[in-house]
């Protein structure tokens, strides 16, 4: 449904977008995930309509829009900071984009207290944004965004804002909103738990370009850089040294690896703790977590970390002592840098 | 010690007062309320109320309309020596009501260096309350602007606003609370406009204020403008009321402050901005710029002679003295006052740095002179201290009590943040590492506080120099303050004394600036709370 060509974009000669392409398909969530200053935000700006690329298109069912105006485009965007109105109320806030295209009272009305119902406030009608927690801005910034039926859906950092008790909470209502309108939404965040919680689809960005596409297991399993590998929480990024005939030396030990690469990532998914197992280390650390041990160790000067199943280990290694880690091949995956 | 500035407010404030009240009330011992009755009923007096508050309204309309897209150029655009002007834009704040109405009139007047005789018109008097609340309504609405999160405006975009429902619905509406507050600031100072009034606005215009003047003055009827004094005293503390109301409005949003003023891109923003800066320039400058050059001119071309004048007390004169002599009583007073003030002043806000429920209560009565108009003081001041037992009617003290009375708040406000500011700990640890009270007062705070200091000494001495309704009361004849001599001088006919009036504005002018720079600079460095 729309389409992202080629996008780029430099503030002050520093390029914030470099080549963006990227395709939204009707009624699925995507989530932009990527460190703070990838140029995430930008993006969303350039889609609105409030920003305009040095190059590329966006298009909506094939068709430019970069040339329509803002005001006119049908877009909702949630902002991080919310920009609530301050002097209307929730209704007011809520009712805005509706009176901008001259919807009657009534009509207004029931779509207010329908969105109201939505995300849980109803009967907020006449409160003063203003006095509102920060939970419930982020439910009426939602409404307002949804109460005129967008075509698409923007949200910036939507729990960004609120602490992190409140986000674990809200993560999934949000997703539920979104899906029973069945919206199209992007959705940015630079939080991997909530980009994996949201998403249909991921896209890993990195410097102004998006380097890895795909559903969030995909992803999770399959990391193609060791910047996607450290966002999502995957330490185990070993720098491979010399590779021969489809052998990676490391530090570590030599890895089967079907192509040359500057590093490579034990997904801890692949590594057990075995008596015999080719990886040999110093356990840094061990946290009992219920059903999994958290285990960090170092090989050779490398820290690795990974978990088991807390039946199998009657007893946690202790910090100091050496353990045996045997790596399942099918997990060692080669990354680009 | 500490009750030192209760008990001076007490006897020198609501003291007079009361005795207005009685004048009032109480003219011959029993209760009358013939004056107030006349004053609410005759058609003479309402329609000086009318006036008054027609007049203010315009003015408050008039400056508020021309500050909204300056206010807007300065919230959303940078552009080289901003903060420079904006600084400098406050100047008229400090500037005499007489130097101001002598430099319109030397710009606009009947012997102005323009040819466009405004003198006695409803037109001079607004363009000098313009001149006067300008950088007020710019100042107050373009820092609330800016605090105003430009994601606000991105969103009702987004939404679908656009054009006059853009600016309508969201780039003023949401500024709302900064243009109230404004407008009710500019509307209270400009409805007690006194020395601008009796100046530039000739028999013709009468606000409240002047008629108080008139009535105690020339017409020696105690009961009508006592009963004025009340009416207006009432009026504006519930003014007052609703301003600080509105004030404290603009102080709840809910968005981080942050700078998103970028400098002016496109022809169309270059005009707005340029156009902005110069008629805040024009504004600013030109009256003052008159002045001195019309101080500097005569028929025959350049001349010295009105300076020369000033120091010769020439035959027929309407002064008793020398007119340079009130160089030197306006100096006097005004030193006398900033040492009173200072010393009131800093006991009064040790107290209220102490916060508790006595000092909540006292902070505004310290600010209530301010809110009461001058002549009402002055007023106030010969009624009440004039027969045991003070009677200080002769004394040249009481020009000092009165300039201190309003310079007084001035030291307060300044001196209080800093004071507030310091925590008490930091007193405790000054004395477990050995220091005697004196010592912490010495080492601890007056460091702190110093630059508050300054600002309120400034400020008082200011205020005390340019001081015109109460002291045209209380000042005696042969000691006459620098704005006394202007007003006369400009109440008279012939060129010489003209010249003279504009020469000694002048010369106030000149040092209100010098004070004006001190209190900016001390100010930059982030002291005062107005």
């Amino acid at each position: 449904m729309l389409s992202i060509i080629g996008i780029t974009r430099s503030f002050d000669s520093t390029p914030v977008l470099r080549g963006v392409d990227l395709e939204v398909e009707r009624g699925e969530i995507v989530c932009l995930l990527g460190a703070s200053g990838s140029g995430k935000s930008t993006l969303l700006r350039i889609i609105a309509g409030l920003d305009r690329p040095d190059a590329g298109d966006v298009q909506l069912e094939g068709t430019s829009i970069l040339n329509q105006p803002v005001h006119t485009r049908d877009f909702g965007l949630m902002f991080q900071d919310f920009a609530l109105f301050p002097h209307l109320n929730v209704a007011q806030n809520i009712e805005f984009g509706l009176r901008m295209q001259h919807i009657g009272v009534k009509e207004r009305q029931r779509r207010v207290s329908e969105v109201l119902a939505l995300v849980n406030l109803s009967g907020f009608e006449r409160r003063d944004v203003v006095r509102l927690s920060g939970g419930e801005r982020q439910r009426v910034a939602l409404a307002r965004s949804l109460a005129p039926n967008p075509r698409l859906l923007m949200l910036d950092e939507p729990l960004g804002a609120l602490d992190a008790v409140l986000r674990e909470r809200l993560i999934l209502e949000l997703r539920d909103i979104i899906k029973a309108v069945g919206l199209t939404a992007i959705y940015v965040t630079h939080d991997r738990r909530e980009a994996f919680a949201v998403a249909d689809r991921l896209a890993i960005m990195e410097s102004g370009v998006i380097v890895q596409m795909g559903t969030p297991a995909d992803i999770y399993h399959r990391p193609t850089t060791i910047f996607a590998a450290r966002l999502l929480g995957l330490g185990n990024v070993i720098p491979v040294t010399n590779w021969h005939a489809g052998q990676a030396i490391t530090a570590v030990g030599d890895f089967p690896l079907d192509q040359s690469a500057p590093a490579l990532l034990l997904h801890p998914d692949g590594l057990t703790l075995d008596a015999n197992g080719e990886i040999s280390g110093t356990v840094t650390e061990a946290v009992f977590q219920g059903d999994s041990v958290q285990i960090s160790l170092t090989a050779n000067g490398i820290p690795l970390a990974f978990k088991c199943d807390s039946r199998q280990v009657s007893q946690p290694p202790r910090p100091g002592e050496l353990i045996q880690l045997a790596v399942n091949p099918a997990h060692i995956l080669p990354l680009k840098d | 010690m500490i009750l030192l500035p209760p008990a001076f407010l007490l006897i020198f404030f609501f003291y007079p007062l009361l005795s207005l009240f009685a004048v009032s009330l109480l003219p011959d011992g029993v209760l009358d309320l013939s004056g107030f009755s006349k004053i609410l009923t005759d058609d003479y007096y309402v329609r000086i109320f009318l006036f008054t508050t027609g007049q203010a309204a315009l003015s408050t309309l008039l400056t508020v309309g021309l500050a909204l897209p300056g206010a807007y150029a300065f919230a959303r655009f940078d552009f080289p020596g901003k903060s420079l002007l904006l600084s400098v834009s406050t100047l008229p704040f400090v500037l005499p009501t007489v130097v101001v109405a002598a430099a319109f009139s030397a710009l606009i007047g009947e012997r102005g260096i323009l040819p466009l005789n405004l003198e006695g018109t409803l037109t001079i008097i607004l363009i000098a309350h313009v001149f006067y609340n300008y950088a007020l309504a710019l100042r107050m609405i373009s820092s609330y602007w800016a605090t105003q999160s430009p994601r606000i405006e991105e969103a009702a975009r987004v939404l679908g606003a656009h054009g006059w429902r853009l600016w309508w619905e969201i780039r003023l509406a949401a500024i709302r609370p900064a243009i109230l507050a404004s407008s009710a600031l500019i509307f209270i100072f400009c409805f007690t406009s006194f020395g601008v009034m009796l100046i530039l606005g000739g028999i013709r215009f009468a606000t409240i204020e002047v008629e108080i003047y008139r009535q105690a003055n020339s017409l020696l009827n105690l009961q009508i403008a006592a009963a004025l004094s009340i009416f207006q005293l009432a009026l504006m503390f519930a003014l007052m009321l609703v301003y600080t109301r509105l004030q404290a409005q603009t102080g709840t949003d809910i968005q981080a402050a942050q700078t998103v003023a970028r400098p002016p891109k496109t022809p169309r923003e270059k005009l707005f901005v340029g156009g902005n800066l110069a008629l805040m320039a024009v504004l600013l400058f030109a009256p003052l710029l008159a002045l001195l050059v019309r101080s500097f001119w005569s028929p025959n071309g350049w001349t010295l002679q009105y300076y020369a004048a000033l120091a010769t007390n020439a035959r027929g004169s309407v002064l008793f003295v020398p007119p340079l002599e009130a160089v030197g009583n306006s100096v006097l007073y005004a030193l006398l006052t900033t040492v009173l003030s200072l010393f009131l002043g800093l006991i009064a806000a040790y107290g209220l740095a102490r916060r508790g429920r006595l000092s909540t209560l006292l902070d505004p009565i310290y600010m209530l002179p301010l809110a009461t108009s001058a002549v009402t003081l002055g007023f106030g001041f010969i009624i009440a201290l004039d027969e045991p037992p003070l009677n200080l009617r002769t004394s040249r003290a009481l020009i000092v009590i009165a300039h201190t009375l309003v310079a007084m708040p001035f030291v307060v406000r300044s001196v209080l943040p800093a004071l507030r500011s310091i925590s008490p700990n930091v007193r405790g640890a000054a004395a477990l590492l050995g220091a005697s009270p004196t010592t912490i007062l010495r080492l601890i705070d007056l460091p702190l506080i110093g630059r508050g200091l300054i600002v309120g000494a400034t400020f008082a001495f200011t205020v005390s120099m340019g001081e015109f309704g109460a002291s045209l009361f209380v000042a005696r004849p042969d000691t006459p303050t620098m704005p006394l001599v202007i007003f006369r001088l400009l109440g008279q006919p012939g060129a010489l004394n003209y010249g003279q009036a504009l020469a000694m504005s002048a010369i106030l002018m000149v040092v209100c600036a010098i004070s004006f720079v001190l209190i900016e600079r001390a100010r930059v460095l982030g002291i005062g709370e107005f």
